[in-house]
Order: structure tokens, then sequence, then C-alpha cells
């Protein structure tokens, strides 16, 4: 069996010298949904930047869905690895909402047909369907989070990436959105500060810090230990 | 950046470089065309300034090509300026005088607008922007036209990095099935359909955008008018400078004038 996200060894610098990841090691079973935490600047996101091959591997490896991220790979690699952006607004690009969430599917060269069903399909999974011709432009921040799930839905991702989904929601939203994250049934890794989602949905964490996986085990043991959190400025609850 | 001319009366000096800088090209623009004398002049006080700005040669010059464009622009003077003919040759229906005034013109604009372009980028590359900005408030400037100035360049990069993250989100989404089965990528017309919204998508959002600019600087009292803490005096010896040289431009200029 293939892991669906295999990361071994992985550093990486920005070109200003900074070095954002150390020799991070990282595995996800197919079907997983893993919490990934940690401070601001701790690498979350350059070790998500890495999945889809936005950022280009430096030392060490990164395999998803059986696909080694590389140059000659990265369009499969892209259409297997759903990535979700913290802000909605740069994923929501499109004048409106089909557009957007049509972008993934006539990039890939689908049929006009397939490339609506495809839509339906997606915007169905997020219940937004009635948001079609909308201008994504004037919809709510809970709202452009669902569609910009859906942008990636309509890929049929192997693996979900979100970075922060529930940031900056209402409580409502919130829920609403926490009730989507555990009906999708992709594979996902999910950096987020909101620990009581992740107590109610992942039973895997991962803390980050410094550039290095720090801890890594089931949610339950890892949210229980106020040293390893305090240690590494997370909130105990 | 990494550079020490002027650094001595630094924090005073750039009310200084600016007027200088200016007076170089305003010199250079007023300067006639073929008067050599006064271009040899203005390149060793442009190659001096090069040199003492401790920028590097390389840097100033490769930057400086940033004038070509400019000296496109001034192409038809070969063949429009009348005067006697030193070539002629035909393209189709239309045959194209080259003329020796035209040949004059031409070189004589090409290299003013190289001259200038080193003294700015020295400028730009030794000040600060905001030394620039409050230079730029000395010498009387309208404010409103420094405030736009000042803000352009305080949202300017906040406006790439946004560009960068839409074009970053829209490769996250350029992927490849995993059977070939059409052509990847979409129609031509599709693409500059979806680089048009993007366009449009960051044109909408730097418009919200500069609305709370706008509220968050009204909220904090801002009422039309940029006040600033009353700058440090501009050092004797600056004034010194500046004073030399612009009587030194003002010479170069008399002597192209003259000859």
């Amino acid at each position: 069996m293939h892991h669906t996200v295999e990361v071994t060894r992985l550093s990486f610098a920005y070109p200003d010298g900074h070095q954002a990841l150390r020799d991070v090691t990282l595995s996800i079973a197919p079907g997983e949904k893993v919490a990934l935490l940690g401070p601001n600047g701790a690498g979350k996101s350059t070790l998500i930047l890495h999945l889809n091959g936005i950022l280009k591997t430096q030392t060490g490896s990164v395999c998803v869905a059986g696909l080694d991220v590389n140059q000659k790979n990265l369009g499969r690699v892209r259409a297997a690895v759903g990535l979700v952006f913290q802000n909605p607004d740069d994923q929501l690009f499109s004048p409106t909402v089909f557009d957007d969430v049509a972008f993934g599917p006539i990039y890939q060269g689908l049929k006009e047909a397939d490339v609506r069903s495809r839509v339906d399909e997606a915007l169905a999974a997020v219940r937004m369907t009635d948001y079609r011709r909308r201008v994504s432009h004037h919809l709510s921040t809970g709202e452009k989070k669902r569609i910009a799930i859906a942008t990636v839905l309509s890929m049929r991702p192997e693996i979900l990436v979100l970075d922060e989904p529930t940031a900056g929601l209402d409580p409502r939203a919130r829920r609403s959105l926490i009730n989507l994250i555990r009906e999708l049934p992709q594979t996902m890794l999910v950096a987020t500060h909101d620990i009581r989602m992740v107590m109610e949905l992942f039973e895997r964490s991962v803390i980050m810090d410094g550039g290095q996986v720090v801890a890594d085990g089931p949610s339950t043991q890892i949210l229980a230990d106020a040293a390893l959190l305090d240690a590494h400025g997370l909130e105990v609850y | 950046m990494h550079a020490h001319f002027l650094d001595p009366y630094r924090d005073g000096a750039s009310p200084v470089k600016l007027p200088l800088a200016l007076a170089f090209i305003v010199t250079a623009a007023l300067l006639p065309p073929g008067a050599w004398p006064a271009y040899v002049l203005l390149f060793a006080v442009a190659l001096s300034v090069v040199i003492l700005s401790g920028l590097g040669l390389g840097y100033v010059y490769k930057r400086a090509l940033l004038a070509a464009p400019f000296v496109l622009a001034a192409l038809p003077l070969l063949f429009t300026v009348q005067g006697p003919a030193l070539l002629s040759f035909d393209i189709g229906p239309w045959t194209l005088t080259l003329t020796q005034p035209g040949l004059v013109r031409f070189v004589s604009v090409a290299l003013k607008s190289w001259l200038s372009v080193q003294v700015a980028i020295v400028l730009a590359a030794t000040t600060a922007f905001p030394d620039l900005l409050a230079a730029m408030r000395a010498l009387r400037l309208p404010r409103l036209l420094v405030a736009v100035v000042g803000l352009m360049w305080r949202y300017l990069f906040v406006l790439v990095d946004e560009v960068f993250r839409i074009m970053r989100a829209r490769d996250a989404r350029s992927g490849a099935p995993a059977e070939r089965a059409g052509r990847i990528g979409g129609s031509i017309p599709w693409r500059a359909k979806v680089t048009g919204g993007m366009a449009g998508n960051l044109m909408l959002r730097s418009f919200d955008r500069s609305e709370r600019i706008y509220a968050a600087m009204a909220s904090r009292g801002y009422d039309g008018e940029v006040r600033g803490l009353p700058r440090p005096p501009v050092p004797p010896l600056a004034w010194a400078a500046l004073a030399a040289g612009l009587l030194f431009l003002l010479l170069i200029l008399l002597l192209g004038l003259v000859s």
C-alpha cells in the first residue's frame, strides 16, 4: 500500500536564506485526516506548498498519491492534491463562481459536458449549487471558503490540503465548515490554529515549530500534553 | 541599499540630491542637439556620480538600459528631420532617407536620455524612499501629489504580493488528468479570459482596499493634509554642494548653448 503523502527528510531555505524546513518527515495513509499545528512561521505553509510542487524540493523527497513531485509529474500532482489557500480571495480569481469552479477541469482539457458535471458535483458537495451564477466578489467569507473548497473538489483530488479553513469565520459559518470537512471523504491535511476543531475532527495531529516536526501522534494524547502545547506556542483547552 | 555616496551627511543630503538630479536632467534636456563638448562634460559628471556612489559601474549601467525604449521613440528622427542625405533605401513603395541632422538629433537624444537615467538610478539607489518624499515636500511639490506617490510606493508591494498569491492559486489548480485525453491548459482565448478575470479581480480588490485605507486614515484624523515632524536642517556643507552643483550644470548649459 502506498502512502498518500510521503515526505522524507525535506529541508527548504527561501532565497533570502531563511531556513523554513529542516529535515521534515511525514507520511499520511489513504483516508487519514491529519491536523497540522504550530505557531505562525513554523513552516506549515512552506510544507503545504511542497505537496503540489509550488515550491521546488531542495533536499529530501516528496511523494503524493504514488507520484514523485517533480517537474515531469507536476500536472498530475496538482490534479491529485487539492490545495485550498487561507485567503479565499486569492483562490477565487474569476468573474463568477462557475468560472472559478470550472477552472481546474477546463485546464485539464475535459469536455464541456464533463466540466459542467464536475462543477455541479463540486458545488453540490459544498452545498452551494444555487451560487453557480453569483459573482465571487460579493460573497461572504464563509461562502467564499466553501466555494474555494469546491474549486479544488472539481478536480476530484485524492488529497485535500486546507490552510486555516476556519480562520475569520463566525460561529455558524465555522460550524457548517466543520460539518463539511467531516463529510468529505478525501485524505486530508489541515493546517489550523483551531484546536477545538482538531479535537472534534482529527484523530491524528502533527505539531511543527521552527521548521521541524516536533510531535506526531493521536490528537487526544498530543492535545492533553499541556507542557508540549505551551512549549510550541499553542493554547491548551 | 549598499550605497554610501554623500553618507557623511546623508540625513541632510537628500533634499539636495533630488534638486541636483532634477537640475541635471533639465540641463540635459535643454542642451541643443550636437553640443558634443557639453555632453562630454555631462558624461563626466554622471560618471563621477556613479563612481562616487559606490554602487558599481555594472549595477548602474545594467539598469541604465532602461533608457533603451526612449531611444526607440526617437528613431523616426533619423528620417524625418530635413537636411543633407547620408543614405537612402526603399521599403516597398516608400523611400527612407537618413539625413545628417537627423542622425545628430537621434544620437543627442539617445545620449541625453542615457545620462539622465544614470543619474536617476543613482538617486533612487542611494536615497531611502521616505527621504525622497521628504525632499519632494521640501521642494514644495503639491502635498497631495507627494501623498499619492508615497501611498503608491507603500501599497505597490502589497499589490505585487497579491498578484503572486493569485498566480500561485492558479498554478495549484493547473493539473493534468492521469490519462491524457485532450489538450492540457485550455484554449488560448479561455486562458486570456482567466487572466483578464484575475486582473479585474485585482482591480476590484485594490479599489476596496483603497476605501478601507482611506477609512482607516480618516478615522485617525486625516483631512487631506499629510503632516510630518519638522525635518532636520540642511547642513551648510550640503547647501554648498547644491550651489556648486547647480552652478556647474548652469555653466555646462551655457557652454552648450553658446557653442
